[in-house]
């Protein structure tokens, strides 16, 4: 054997480094806790739909939830800023901490909590006013912000956004002449402007076409660098290219969880090696 | 490992598996070829060795196409994945392998006519001996997945490595005492020089089935630390 196989300072050229925006050599022990998940379980009714769920969502990092369609991806993200709360006969035990607040707290704020925990939809859903009101929206419901100061923050979020660029000229104009990639990213801006801590996409790009799902997977990749990032997908190359960290559901258990690059290379999980390479269970 | 629900994305990885295969069966058989035309002093024999490094070749190159077009088109992950990688990887050392193989038939070409005593052969059929038998059991680690047979033959790659070093050894000390015959004992060194080379070829394919089956790349690891795998 060579010296070069066994000085460890001529190994560490070929280690990747930890953060370099590829998501390579992440450990989830090494990430600070954005959002902890406590033996979770939710029943609509007599069903149950998660069961006994324990994770943590890492700050400041892109987590995925894959699995098929019913096995409670969309369930979970959704409890997240108690989307739930507005299904009758939904009923939730287990403990979702925020930063260490109980966000099923019954004191607990819950318009606060979603400005906190901003959430965007599969299907663009911009309001019927300006490009400039649907970012200002969420800002108004807020605080009372001067007139140009409200500019300053649309235009910072329309930027954030990547959007900034293609309407900056025609921020008077109603929302709903844009695209479909355009209005999702200008969801996305409206989210963003009441800063949250955590952004929770659910499938945001499946109703996109392939140009405008490569510009929001590019703005995600932009965006973890202030926010925690949750995103539901059915698409498995898209989870593979965008997260960090990927959860593995199925029936309403998490199979698996762990850094995206080991899910998707070497899974720990039988169940989800058969899901991510398309085989019969 | 139960079925995709793709059968055609099943039929291309069988295919890619299969071919490998056939690949190590036909490199198995040139490297015995050239080593019975060399003992031997049979330069027919080596010609159609060397003639058919050029299917060895082909392989490599149709292997590489295939793998190529699986993960364009379905890009695969996990075991799939594992096992396109291993392929283009372990193909390459096959096709070394035969290269190493047409250097042994070339030797024997060259040396047809005047030849070196059968005995001085010896340390050459030794190394091979060790040799052949790591190439075929790494081509079983591969096609069973066993990675207690793939640790087992990086382990026996040592043994290659000694007898190489001995023969080295010997061949000098006859090239010193038979002068007149120092062309024919240099062939031979390079034989055997070829045949440890397969066996660090042999070595590779057996790191990439502890890759294949359990995702881990023993490659390049400080000694000691094999045993922990």
């Amino acid at each position: 054997m060579s010296e070069r196989d066994t000085d460890p300072a001529r190994r560490s050229f070929v280690t990747m480094p930890a953060d370099d925006g590829t998501g390579v050599g992440l450990k989830l022990a090494d990430e600070e806790v954005s959002v902890e998940v406590d033996n979770l379980s939710l029943y609509y009714g007599e069903s149950q739909a998660l069961k006994a769920i324990s994770l943590v969502i890492p700050q400041k990092r892109v987590t995925a939830f894959i699995g098929p369609s019913g096995c409670g991806k969309s369930t979970l993200l959704r409890c997240f800023n108690r989307m739930n709360d507005l299904i009758d006969g939904v009923h939730i035990t287990g403990r979702i901490l925020l930063e260490g607040i109980n966000i099923n707290d019954r004191d607990l704020d819950v318009a606060q909590l979603r400005r906190r925990v901003g959430m965007v939809f599969q299907r663009p859903n911009p309001f019927p006013k300006s490009v400039y009101e649907n970012v200002a929206y969420g800002l108004r419901l807020g605080d009372n912000i001067p007139r140009t100061e409200m500019d300053d923050r649309v235009e910072w979020a329309l930027k954030s956004a990547a959007l900034w660029e293609e309407v900056k000229d025609r921020l008077k104009e109603t929302a709903l002449g844009l695209s479909g990639g355009q209005q999702q990213r200008l969801v996305i801006a409206r989210a963003i402007a009441v800063q949250p801590h955590v952004l929770l996409l659910d499938e945001p790009a499946s109703a996109l076409d392939p140009i405008s799902t490569l510009k929001i997977e590019e703005l995600i990749h932009q965006l973890k660098a202030d926010y925690t990032i949750v995103i539901v997908t059915h698409n498995m190359q898209q989870a593979a290219r965008v997260s960090d960290y990927t959860a593995f559901l199925y029936l309403g258990e998490l199979v698996e969880f762990d850094a995206t690059d080991t899910v998707f290379t070497n899974p720990a999980q039988k169940r989800t090696e058969d899901y991510i390479t398309g085989r019969y269970g | 490992m139960s079925r995709h629900i793709s059968e055609q994305f099943d039929a291309e990885l069988e295919t890619v598996r299969r071919q490998f295969m056939e690949m190590g069966g036909l490199v198995e058989q040139q490297l015995r070829d050239a080593m019975q035309a060399l003992v031997t002093h049979d330069s027919a024999l080596g010609d159609r060795v060397r003639k058919r490094d050029h299917e060895v070749n082909r392989y490599e190159v149709s292997l590489d196409e295939q793998c190529i077009h699986t993960i364009a088109r379905r890009q695969p992950a996990a075991g799939d994945l594992r096992l396109l990688v291993t392929i283009m990887k372990a193909s390459t050392d096959l096709e070394r392998i035969g290269d190493e193989a047409d250097r042994i038939a070339r030797m024997a070409i060259g040396a047809s006519g005047h030849e070196l005593p059968r005995s001085r052969y010896e340390e050459v059929r030794r190394i091979y001996e060790l040799v052949s038998k790591t190439v075929s059991s790494a081509l079983d680690a591969v096609a069973r997945l066993d990675t207690q047979a793939a640790l087992d033959q990086i382990a026996a790659d040592k043994a290659v490595d000694d007898a190489y070093h001995d023969a080295l050894a010997n061949l000098s000390k006859q090239m010193t005492q038979h002068p007149e015959t120092v062309p024919q004992t240099l062939a031979a060194i390079w034989a055997a020089r070829a045949l440890e080379r397969i066996g660090d070829h042999a070595k590779n394919i057996a790191e990439y089935v502890l890759y294949l089956v359990k995702g881990k790349d023993i490659r390049h690891l400080p000694k000691g630390s094999l045993e922990d795998q």
